[in-house]
């Protein structure tokens, strides 16, 4: 269970401190599929980083099952079972798609199940398995690499960052599948995911809609998706939107 | 490798893989003397008359055959300067394995400066790796100074890496290089230096043949406060195609100074160079360390991949 407490965060904006998120509590049961959604610079990945401690948050405090991880480093969240996969992964001279499989599995995993990992994301495991993380990958394969790394960790919470930005349509059935799966096997696991995604807000247990660095609306998804869906949520990011430029 | 202590032997698999003696040709040079040497049916090694040093002569036509000449100096103080010679007959296809490891417990500095020329044939395929190494916590500094030089005919190509990772407190490499028609030359350059290390590494590539080609690329990662310069020439004098790139991490107070140069003589002469030098990326360390790396395992990953 991951409890957020009050958290805020600001950021230097041309010499202006800007509030990036506002004083937000919300907690995330075990055995939950939560999506979170909302206009752009809303403020989700932030979010998302202060998780994972790539972030510290100006105010507040995070609770993983009962124990404050407010002050922990990334490494120590990530020992403590938080993944994270990038909204924008990072490219790597050198490092091969195994190398960063087997850093992500903790352990020397035979190539057979780092490939596992590989095919899982729909890629033809023996045409990547040895290339290395660079440039010369394109963006959507970068992406899948990006969440078979999360899957290698196995971690006791794992965070999206828009995992669907760049997949292609086939792939998106395939990567679907992926959080249906993930989904029905968590057990004393969560999984948040950060999407605009209709038929990822569809398999949701809770969707959290967040705009402008607090929490609009929150619920099960029988609740809140008809009502981002309809009209109804179409003018609510407007105007969060219209709100922005205003300012 | 019977004549070679502990010390030798350990040196010996850091330069050049050996745990025992290889197959085909091989010289082996320890403490400024001969240690070993095997010739084969196509590939014979002599002795220079004149100065300290082999010729090492390769048959025309000889496939699939090595030839092992690593030199290893365990004693402080020593001082050399070698002179090897090879004579790559025309269409052979050979791996040429070199490699200098000098281990200096002792407070005098230990040199060896290595002149290889290579004088490859028409048509002639050549595969060539050589590796630095220093340990040894003596005052004494390791110093290597390697002059190579490459004569490619027609048609030939040669294909050349330079390992230097760990332990060389100074190096001033040279590397020269003329191409006549269609002569393929691809370097890989890996170069680490830390403490108060000192490394330069310059190229100097001579373009002559038309349809000749030349590819060098270097990746090297300073730390401490060690210093590197990458000096990089390539000249096209033809219709021709050259590419070097320098790309190098720089950490702690380290320095490098990148130095590329391209001489296009020629109007059909393609050359193109590309030079990068930054610390890691903080993303890369980021992202690492949300797979449980600690900052500093993150950078050696990081490090160790870029090197490889
Ligand atoms: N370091 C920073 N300095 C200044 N502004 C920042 C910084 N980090 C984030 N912001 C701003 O905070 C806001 C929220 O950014 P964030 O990336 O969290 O949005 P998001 O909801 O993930 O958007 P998207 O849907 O486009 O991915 C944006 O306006 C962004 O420009
Ligand atoms: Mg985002």
């Amino acid at each position: 269970m991951l409890e957020l407490k009050n958290i805020s965060f600001t950021a230097d904006n041309d010499g202006e401190e800007k509030e990036i998120i506002k004083d937000i509590s919300l907690t995330i049961d075990d055995d939950k599929f939560t999506v979170i959604t909302g206009p752009n610079g809303g403020g989700k990945s932030t979010l998302a980083k202060i998780i994972a401690g790539i972030q510290k948050p100006l105010s507040g405090h995070l609770f993983l099952d009962g124990q404050d991880i407010t002050d922990m480093s990334i490494t120590d969240r990530a020992k403590a079972g938080i993944g994270f996969a990038f909204q924008q992964p990072v490219r790597f001279k050198g490092l091969t798609v195994l190398d960063l499989l087997r850093i992500a599995s903790g352990k020397t995993i035979k190539v057979s199940e780092a490939c596992s990992y590989l095919s899982e994301v729909g890629l033809c495991a023996k045409d990547y398995i040895n290339r290395e993380v660079n440039s010369s990958l394109s963006g959507g394969e970068l992406k899948r690499i990006e969440i078979a790394t999360v899957l290698a960790r196995d971690p006791k919470l794992a965070v999206f960052d828009e995992p669907e930005a760049g997949i292609d349509l086939w792939s998106f059935q395939n990567l679907i599948r992926i959080f249906e799966n993930m989904r029905k096997t968590v057990s004393g696991r969560s999984i948040i995911v950060i999407s605009h995604q209709e038929r990822i807000l569809n398999i949701a247990d809770e969707i959290i809609v967040l705009a402008d660095g607090a929490i609009l609306k929150r619920g099960p998804k029988d609740v809140i998706l008809p009502e981002i869906t309809g009209t109804d949520s179409a003018v609510t990011s407007c105007e969060m939107l219209d709100k922005e430029v205003r300012k | 490798m019977t004549q070679l202590d502990e010390i030798q032997k350990r040196l010996m698999r850091e330069v050049a893989d050996l745990h025992d003696i290889p197959e085909g040709a091989y010289n082996f040079r320890a403490n400024s003397a001969l240690a070993g040497r095997n010739t084969t049916a196509n590939i014979d090694i002599k002795s220079k008359e004149d100065k300290p040093g082999i010729d090492i002569i390769i048959k025309e036509g000889t496939k699939n055959e090595s030839v092992h000449i690593p030199v290893v100096l365990s004693q402080s103080g020593l001082k050399e300067t070698v002179y090897n010679d090879f004579y790559v007959g025309d269409n052979s296809d050979v791996l040429i394995v070199a490699g200098c490891g000098i281990d200096n417990c002792g407070t005098q500095d230990s040199e060896h400066d290595g002149i290889h020329r290579f004088f490859v044939g028409k048509n002639a395929k050549v595969k060539y790796v050589e590796k630095h190494y220093g340990s040894g916590d003596g005052k004494g500094k390791r110093i290597l100074n390697p002059v190579t030089e490459v004569y490619m005919d027609e048609g030939s190509s040669m294909e050349m890496e330079m390992v230097q990772i760990k332990g060389v407190d100074s190096t001033e490499r040279t590397t020269k290089a003329e191409l006549k028609a269609d002569a393929k030359l691809v370097v890989h350059e890996r170069l680490m230096t830390h403490g108060e290390q000192k490394a330069l590494s310059i190229y100097k590539v001579d373009l002559n043949g038309k349809g000749s080609s030349a590819d060098i690329v270097s990746r090297s990662v300073a730390r401490d406060n060690s210093y590197q310069k990458l000096d990089m020439c390539i000249l096209g004098n033809e219709e021709c195609s050259g590419h070097t790139e320098c790309d190098s991490i720089i950490m702690d107070n380290g320095r490098i100074l990148a130095v590329p140069s391209l001489e296009a003589n020629s109007v059909d002469a393609m050359l193109v160079h590309e030079a990068a030098i930054g610390k890691i990326a903080g993303d890369q360390l980021t992202k690492l360390m949300t797979l449980g790396l600690t900052e500093q395992e993150a950078e050696e990953q990081i490090i160790n991949g870029f090197l490889k």
